[in-house]
C-alpha cells in the first residue's frame, strides 16, 4: 500500500532504491557494525586506536561537514575549528601537563562545557554565514578557521601558543580507565555510531526534508512558510554538536593539542575527506577518513621504500583528490553506485 | 491594523482561531497596496500602484507581457519588497515581513515557471508545503501516516488529482502535472488569500477545467488574485478585474465592463495574445 511508504522518505537525488535495496543496505552497515565491534578481538592496539580509533574520529568531523554540504548546501570550513575549540576546552577546563592554565574540573563538568562552548562558536559561524551562498560561505567560514588558528598560534594565557597542550588524561569512570585502547576504542566506535545513525535517521525526519528543501529551492522554502535562515543555523548548531564530540575524542586519542590540530592544513584535509568519500550519504564521510587515514600511516613508508621522501604523502592524498573528482565528483559514494548498478545490469537482474 | 497583531503569530491557527481572523478581516481589506513601487535599476517595473481586494474577493489581474503583474505579486509576498510604498495583508502592515512571516498569516501564492522540490517525490512537495504553515518545522520526530499532517497531504494530492503518481520525483512529472502541484503547495495549511500566476500557461483543455472546478470550489473566505493569459479560465472564476499597463494600472472593473470596454479591447484582448 502507498501508505505504507510515508515512513520512508525519499531524499532528493540520493536514494531512490526499492525496498530490497533498502534491506541489503541496511545488512551492509549492521555486518561492518559488528565487525568494529568485534575487532579488539583479532586486531592489535595499533589497528584499534591509530587507523581504525582516528577514522572514526576524523569520520565524526567530517559527518558534520557532509550534514552540512550534503544536507543543507552550505561548504562550512569552520567544522574542524569547531572539533578544535571543543579539544582545547576539555583541556583548558580539564586536566593537562600545565596546571598554570588547566582548571582540573571533573570530566563530566568539563566536557558538557566543552560542547556547549564549541556548539555556542558553531551556531554563530552559522548564523554569519547562513544569509550567504556558495564561494562567499566558503569564504566566510574559511576566515574564521583561520582566525582561530592564529589565536591558538599567538595567545598563550589560554591556548599555550604554538605549544599548546600534552598529557591529556581521559576520564575513569565505571571503573574503567578510558586511556586503555579498547576501552577507549569502543568510546569512539559508540559516538561514531550515534554520530552516524542520528544523522541518517535526521535526513529523514521533517528538519532534515525541510533542510533539504532549503538545499534546492530556498526561494519556494521562504513561500510556504519557512524561515531558511534559521533552518540553516539550526543545522550549523546540529553539525557542530557532532564534530565537537568528535573534538574531545579526538584530544583523549591523540593526547596532545596544537595549532595544527585545527589549522588551515587539517580543515582542507577534512574537507578533502569529505569530498573523497562523498557528500551523497553520511557513510561517505568515513570511507573517506578511512582513505586519509591509511594513506597518512603507510604512505610515507611506502614513499622511503621507494626511495622518494616520505613527506610526500600529502602529494599523493592531493592526487587521489584531483583523480576521484576529476572522475567521480561525487566521491567514493558515487563510484560504488556507478558500480553497482553496472555489475547488476549486466548479471541481467532488474537495473532499477 | 490594530487589531490583526493580537493574534497567534508564527505559528498557523488551528481551525477554531481561523473564524476570530475572519472577524477581524472584517475590519480592512484582504489586501492592500497603497503606492507601491518597484524598480530594477533604470526600469520602473511597478509604478504607484494602490489597489484593495476585499477578503474572499476573487480578482484577475490581467495586461500583456512586462505589465509588472508578477511583479505585482512578488511584492504582496515579499520575494522581491517594493521599493516605496506600504502593503497590508488583512489590515496588518507587512511591507517589511519576510515571505515566510506573510505565508504563516496565510498568504498563499504559486509561481508562473514551477518552482517545486524536482529531486524530492510529489508527497514530499506537499508535506513540505503543510509542514511549512505548521508546528514542528524542526522536528527530529519522524512522521507517519496517522499524523494529522499527513492526512492533509493525502487529501491535497487528491484534490489535484495527482494520487498516481504520488511516489514519483517531480522532476519527472509532466508539466501540467507539476501545474497541479503548484497549486496544491498554495492550498496547504489554513490560506485565506491565494495569488495565483498563470496556472493554467501550457494545460490542457482537460486539465483546465479541472482548474476552473478546483478555483470555484474554493471556500468563500479564500479570495484570490489570478494572472492569467487565458480568458476563458480568468474571467470565468473572477468577479472583478484590474488591468494593468506599463508598470500602472489603467482599469478596473467587472469581467463584463472590461471585456466590453474598447481601450482594453484595443490594447490587450485583440492583439495580446501571442
Amino acid at each position: 500500500m502507498a501508505i505504507s511508504h510515508t515512513r520512508e522518505t525519499r531524499i532528493g537525488g540520493v536514494d531512490s532504491a526499492a525496498p530490497p535495496r533498502w534491506i541489503a543496505d541496511h545488512f551492509a552497515i549492521l555486518l561492518l557494525g559488528l565487525v568494529l565491534v568485534l575487532l579488539p578481538a583479532v586486531a592489535s592496539n595499533f589497528v584499534l586506536d591509530q587507523i581504525v580509533g582516528w577514522t572514526l574520529i576524523l569520520g565524526m568531523i567530517a559527518l558534520s561537514l557532509m550534514f552540512l554540504a550534503g544536507y543543507g548546501g552550505m561548504v562550512s570550513l569552520v567544522q574542524m575549528t569547531v572539533a578544535g575549540l571543543a579539544g582545547y576546552m576539555i583541556t583548558v577546563f580539564g586536566a593537562s601537563s600545565l596546571p598554570s592554565i588547566s582548571l582540573f574540573w571533573p570530566w563530566w563538568v568539563a566536557a558538557p562545557v566543552a560542547i556547549i562552548i564549541a556548539v555556542a562558536f558553531g551556531t554563530l559561524a552559522g548564523a554569519l554565514s547562513a544569509r550567504t551562498e556558495g564561494i562567499y560561505t566558503i569564504m566566510i567560514t574559511l576566515a574564521l578557521a583561520s582566525a582561530f588558528f592564529y589565536l591558538t598560534l599567538q595567545n598563550w594565557s589560554i591556548f599555550n601558543g604554538f605549544n599548546g597542550f600534552t598529557t591529556i588524561p581521559a576520564p575513569i569512570f565505571l571503573g574503567i580507565n578510558w586511556k586503555s585502547p579498547v576501552a577507549l576504542y569502543y568510546l569512539i566506535l559508540f559516538f561514531a555510531g550515534l554520530s552516524y545513525v542520528t544523522v541518517l535517521y535526521i535526513s529523514r525526519a521533517p528538519f532534515g526534508l525541510a533542510l533539504q528543501g532549503t538545499r534546492d529551492n530556498p526561494r519556494r522554502m521562504e513561500a510556504i512558510g519557512f524561515n531558511v535562515t534559521a533552518h540553516r543555523i539550526a543545522a550549523y548548531a546540529f553539525a557542530a554538536l557532532i564534530a565537537a564530540i568528535g573534538g574531545i575524542l579526538l584530544v583523549w586519542l591523540n593526547n596532545q593539542i596544537s595549532p595544527g590540530t585545527a589549522g588551515i592544513e587539517a580543515t582542507i584535509d577534512l574537507l578533502v575527506i569529505a569530498v573523497v568519500g562523498g557528500l551523497g550519504h553520511p557513510i561517505g564521510a568515513f570511507i573517506g577518513a578511512l582513505i586519509y587515514v591509511i594513506l597518512r600511516t603507510f604512505a610515507l613508508d611506502s614513499l622511503v621504500a621507494v626511495g622518494l621522501d616520505g613527506r610526500r604523502f600529502q602529494t599523493i592524498i592531493g592526487l587521489g583528490f584531483l583523480v576521484i573528482v576529476l572522475f567521480s565528483p561525487d566521491g567514493m559514494i558515487g563510484l560504488w553506485r556507478r558500480w553497482s548498478a553496472r555489475a547488476r545490469s549486466q548479471t541481467g537482474k532488474s537495473p532499477r | 491594523m490594530v487589531g490583526a497583531r493580537s493574534l497567534p503569530d508564527r505559528e498557523e491557527p488551528a481551525l477554531s482561531t481561523i473564524a476570530e481572523r475572519i472577524a477581524v478581516a472584517g475590519t480592512g481589506n484582504a489586501i492592500e497596496l497603497r503606492g507601491v513601487s518597484r524598480r530594477f535599476g533604470g526600469l520602473a517595473a511597478l509604478s504607484d500602484i494602490t489597489l484593495s481586494v476585499r477578503p474572499g474577493e476573487r480578482r484577475a489581474v490581467l495586461g500583456s507581457n512586462g505589465a509588472g503583474k508578477t511583479t505585482l505579486l512578488n511584492c504582496v509576498t515579499g520575494d522581491f519588497p517594493p521599493t516605496s510604498g506600504s502593503v497590508r495583508f488583512y489590515g496588518e502592515d507587512v511591507t517589511n515581513l519576510p515571505p515566510h512571516e506573510r505565508i504563516r498569516r496565510g498568504l498563499r501564492r504559486t509561481y508562473q515557471i514551477s518552482l517545486l522540490f524536482q529531486g524530492l517525490s510529489v508527497r514530499d512537495n506537499v508535506y513540505l508545503a503543510c509542514l511549512g504553515v505548521s508546528r514542528g518545522r524542526f522536528s527530529f520526530a519522524r512522521r507517519h501516516a496517522r499524523d494529522a499532517i499527513m492526512q492533509s497531504v493525502t487529501s491535497l494530492i487528491a484534490l489535484v488529482h495527482l494520487e498516481s503518481v504520488t511516489d514519483r520525483p517531480v522532476g519527472e512529472l509532466a508539466h501540467g502535472q507539476q501545474r497541479q502541484l503548484e497549486i496544491a503547495l498554495a492550498l496547504a495549511g489554513a490560506p485565506r488569500f491565494i495569488l495565483f500566476d498563470e496556472p493554467a500557461a501550457g494545460l490542457s483543455p482537460n486539465e483546465r477545467g479541472d482548474l476552473i472546478a478546483i478555483l470555484t470550489a474554493l471556500p468563500a473566505h479564500i479570495g484570490y488574485i489570478i494572472i492569467e493569459h487565458d480568458m476563458d479560465v480568468a474571467l470565468r472564476v473572477v468577479e472583478s478585474v484590474t488591468m494593468m499597463h506599463n508598470g500602472r494600472i489603467f482599469k478596473e472593473g467587472t469581467p463584463r465592463e472590461i471585456e466590453a470596454d474598447p481601450q482594453v479591447q484595443q490594447l490587450y484582448l485583440g492583439g495580446g495574445h501571442g
